[in-house]
């Protein structure tokens, strides 16, 4: 065990846990920031996407120590002062959720990708997204609402 | 539209009149008998009305959702059902989660794409009650009759006398009345719907985009302990010893034990919990753990022993499922006989939000929150395990990481309150590693379908013979959950020669409703088998299917024991799909369109899939186009989202996903070896409505079924190979 300070959504949050905690498990147990989800344990689904220094990456393969000294954004720091992202707008509009449980994976993906890239094509939005998995398969929508975002 | 994630105090308690509430509020009798209806919580002045309404002095309207959300949109529409009657702008509406109240009308669960057609006429009742009573308040108010006063968007007016008074001036005098009997009540004129037929997106979807802990995964209780539940690879299988003072040593492990569990394979199964701080130490103490299984190997039951058995059927009998005519004297005097078989493996649900349940046993009371498709069931259980009263389990459903039929059973439920149980006082949560989830599910049956038929000069089926082998649950003399096949699966009921035939194979796999249980395989076999008698015909594939179904009329089940079939219904969804899909048109060499239908769930559709095979096998999906017809829509924009996912579903799970079984456990472990669909192979698809007048019936299933042989058959028309075995990436579709 061991302690670390991790820079999350612009506050500091000190833990005590095992070196080999995976971010995702700091997150969700220790932090009570539970957007953040757990799909598969070997970053193959994406749904627990962050942000480390703006770059989306799998939480649930990225050890606590990798993380303390990045600024890390999670889904439940994406809107400021309840003031939603034009991505998760786009979300709401397009109603692309079923049961909604990749999403907060599929929103910190695309937000990471409209961040580099103003108008993506499709195939661009395909090559970006390709990591997270949809088990509803809404992935019609999720590129209709990329495509809203990047518009707006 | 605001929504809540937590649910307001419920006091079950009777009621059966409206009454006044301090604070003033409209409380509405239980639409149905209920010796649990909810009640208002003292003291409060916003509350409680009847179990479905709650009309608060401040106009706010709150409606209860009944059953537990899996991402079908039931907590959007069936609430929309209600606020369409009851007359109220639906910005004003706040959906509130129930529990599981026991005795109430109506199964609390989600399956059988079953919500909607149950509840429809019902809710519009439970609104128009209320909208009935705000509207003889306002008649008493005003000295008018009742007649003469309109509700409108949470106003009543009065034509002549121009007077308007919103509802939440109106509550206090409509909660003295007494509640009108729901069936005497005047139902809108469709014509007049505001909301019914919109698209109104999801009433959780901004809690869903800012991470709000909504899913049964992200319960959280003061003192929450996490556990691990680890049972034997080998199906069956119970722990005769383990390492558990290795185990209990660990770092940040609080306990391990052995639970003895039950025989009964849809319960409480043996096992090891793990019990710690946080979910990671369960995880980890996993890789350290060892365990004696009793049955650690069952070499009998294995996937390419099934195959042989499957496949050396082809030549034999099986038990007559029902018999038309004389299929053996027509297969007889035929000059050709099409013969093919069609096969299938098993499947996992794969729910990305793995298993998991939290419980707390305090107090006698065994408190339990779980993403639960059949909260009832678990209920039953628990209550039976621990020998506790109806009262003394309390299930509280919590959104779903996708249902799909796993969360029918209640085995997860069953580990958690084991664990807290033992631990009692302390809230724990259960979660399964993705490997466990994919290991222990409740199996989509493999099954082979060996067919015989026969087309006569006017190129119609004249004999029809389906051989199917499926599994059961150590039987073979019974089948499996969701493993059998109606003795009226399509085509027999629109033939006079026809003969379904079946063998049971013995498997200890578990097996379980799998998104429209039966037909999602079954049609692929069948209308895939269509296909190759239309070919034999020499005729195309839609009128084909056309004549097939015949005059418009409905077609009575045999026996009387399931629904009617509607020929007219379903025609129309064919000619719909094929008009949008511009069915027929000339498409390059490696192109090709195919077209499919299934009645499922009351629900017609019909889809057209376009796709293109490069000379190297390479498949793409272009376009899937769905024809649909389950009467009146609800919510157009969840209806649409139902069907486009169910066709990019079918083809996900026809394409690369195969459960197979070595020793009696399960090969596959995570998505590497089970790869779902990504967003790059998805295709462009098109949701056409025919939006007939008959009763509205549920989505969640009938465009699965269509879909995968529709995809089947373009591959044949690209490439003229016919793909009659899952997953299609087995099976080489390269041509030159």
């Amino acid at each position: 065990m061991s302690q670390y300070t991790l820079q999350i959504n612009g506050q500091e949050h000190s833990v005590d846990v095992s070196d080999d905690t995976p971010l995702l498990w700091v997150l969700r147990d220790h932090l009570g920031l539970v957007g953040t989800k757990f799909g598969c344990g070997k970053g193959l689904c994406g749904a627990c996407t962050v942000h480390l220094d703006g770059a989306a990456v799998r939480s649930c393969q990225l050890p606590i120590g990798a993380a303390e000294t990045s600024k890390i954004t999670t889904i439940e720091g994406l809107a400021k002062d309840k003031k939603l992202t034009p991505v998760q707008e786009a979300w709401i509009e397009h109603d692309v959720p079923q049961c909604g449980y990749c999403q907060a994976g599929q929103i910190m993906t695309a937000t990471a990708l409209l961040a580099n890239n103003k108008k993506p094509s499709d195939s661009d939005i395909d090559a970006a997204m390709s990591g997270n998995l949809c088990r509803c398969a809404t992935y019609t929508r999720i590129r209709e609402a990329i495509h809203t975002a990047a518009k707006a | 539209m605001q929504q809540h994630n937590t649910l307001s105090p419920i006091a079950r308690r009777d009621f059966v009149k409206a009454s006044a509430i301090a604070g003033g509020g409209l409380l509405l009798s239980a639409l149905f008998p209920s010796s649990n209806a909810t009640a208002a919580t003292k003291g409060t002045q916003v509350f409680a009305p009847n179990f479905y309404i709650k009309i608060a002095s401040d106009g706010l309207v709150t409606i209860i959702s009944k059953n537990p959300e899996i991402g079908q949109g039931i907590k959007t529409s069936l609430p929309m059902i209600i606020a369409e009657e009851l007359e109220v702008p639906w910005q004003n509406v706040t959906v509130e989660q129930a529990g599981l109240v026991l005795g109430l009308k109506g199964w609390q669960g989600a399956g059988g794409s079953g919500a909607t057609p149950s509840h429809y006429t019902d809710f519009r009742k439970v609104g128009a009650v209320g909208r009935t009573m705000l509207e003889k308040a306002a008649s008493q108010k005003w000295n008018v009759p009742a007649s003469e006063c309109q509700a409108d968007q949470g106003f009543v007016k009065h034509a002549a006398s121009r007077k308007k008074l919103a509802y939440k001036d109106l509550v206090d005098i409509a909660a003295k009345l007494e509640v009108p009997d729901p069936d005497s009540v005047t139902l809108k004129d469709p014509k007049t719907f505001k909301l019914l037929g919109r698209r109104i997106t999801g009433v959780d979807n901004r809690a869903i985009v800012t991470g709000q802990p909504l899913f049964g995964i992200d319960q959280n209780h003061d003192g929450l302990l996490y556990a691990a539940f680890v049972r034997s690879p080998v199906f069956g299988g119970k722990p005769r010893s383990a390492n558990l003072d290795t185990i209990k040593r660990m770092t940040g492990i609080v306990d391990a034990f052995i639970v003895e569990g039950t025989e009964d394979a849809f319960g409480l199964r043996p096992g090891i919990a793990i019990v710690a701080r946080d979910t990671w130490t369960t995880f980890k103490a996993q890789q350290s753990l060892q365990v004696l299984w009793e049955n650690d190997s069952a070499s009998e039951h294995n996937s390419l022993l099934y195959q042989e058995k499957a496949r050396e059927l082809a030549s034999q009998s099986g038990n007559e499922l029902r018999s038309d005519g004389n299929v053996t004297a027509v297969l007889g005097s035929a000059s050709e006989v099409v013969e093919a078989t069609y096969e299938y493996p098993f499947l996992s649900h794969t729910n990305l939000e793995p298993q998991n349940t939290t419980a707390l046993y305090k107090d006698g009371v065994m408190q339990i929150w779980s993403p639960t498709q059949n909260a009832i069931n678990g209920h039953g259980l628990v209550k039976e395990l621990f020998h506790l009263e109806d009262d003394k389990v309390k299930i509280d459903m919590t959104r779903i990481g996708g249902g799909f039929g796993r969360r029918l059973m209640s085995d997860f439920i069953c580990e958690a309150a084991a664990i807290a149980h033992k631990l009692e006082g302390t809230p724990v949560k259960v979660t399964w590693t993705r490997e466990q989830d994919m290991q222990h599910d409740y199996y989509r049956a493999a099954g082979w379908h060996h067919f015989k038929g026969t087309v006569d000069e006017e190129g119609k089926v004249s004999a029809w013979y389906d051989h199917f082998v499926t599994f059961g649950l150590n039987s073979d003399e019974s089948t499996g959950r969701g493993a059998n096949m109606s003795s009226d699966e399509f085509p027999i009921r629109f033939l006079e020669n026809a003969r379904l035939e079946q063998t049971i194979i013995n498997t200890n796999v578990p097996m379980g409703w799998w998104r429209a249980p039966g037909s999602c395989a079954i049609a692929f076999a069948t209308q895939g088998f269509i296909d190759e008698l239309a070919e034999a015909a020499k005729r195309d594939s839609l009128q084909f299917r056309l004549d097939l179904l015949g005059p418009d009329r409905e077609v009575p089940p045999g026996g009387d024991r399931g629904p009617v079939f509607n020929s007219g219904r379903m025609k129309g969804v064919l000619r719909l799909a094929a008009e949008k899909a511009g069915w027929g048109r000339k498409l390059p060499k490696g192109s090709g369109q195919g077209i499919a239908f299934h009645f499922s769930h009351l629900g017609y559709v019909a889809v057209v899939a376009e796709v293109t095979v490069a000379p190297s096998g390479a498949l793409t999906v272009n376009k899937l186009i769905a024809g649909v017809d389950v009467g009146p829509i609800v919510n157009l924009s969840g209806a649409e989202n139902q069907v486009q996912g169910s066709m990019i579903d079918a083809l996900n799970a026809a394409w690369q996903q195969e459960i197979t079984i070595e020793g009696g456990r399960v090969r596959q472990t995570n998505f590497d070896d089970n790869p779902m669909l990504r967003i790059a192979q998805s295709p462009k698809v098109e949701v056409h409505f025919d939006q007939s007048d008959n009763p509205p019936t549920g989505l969640g299933e009938p465009a699965f079924p269509p879909t995968t042989p529709a995809i089947a058959n373009a591959i044949f028309a690209a490439t003229g190979i016919r793909v009659r075995s899952m997953p299609f990436s087995k099976t080489d579709l390269s041509w030159s």
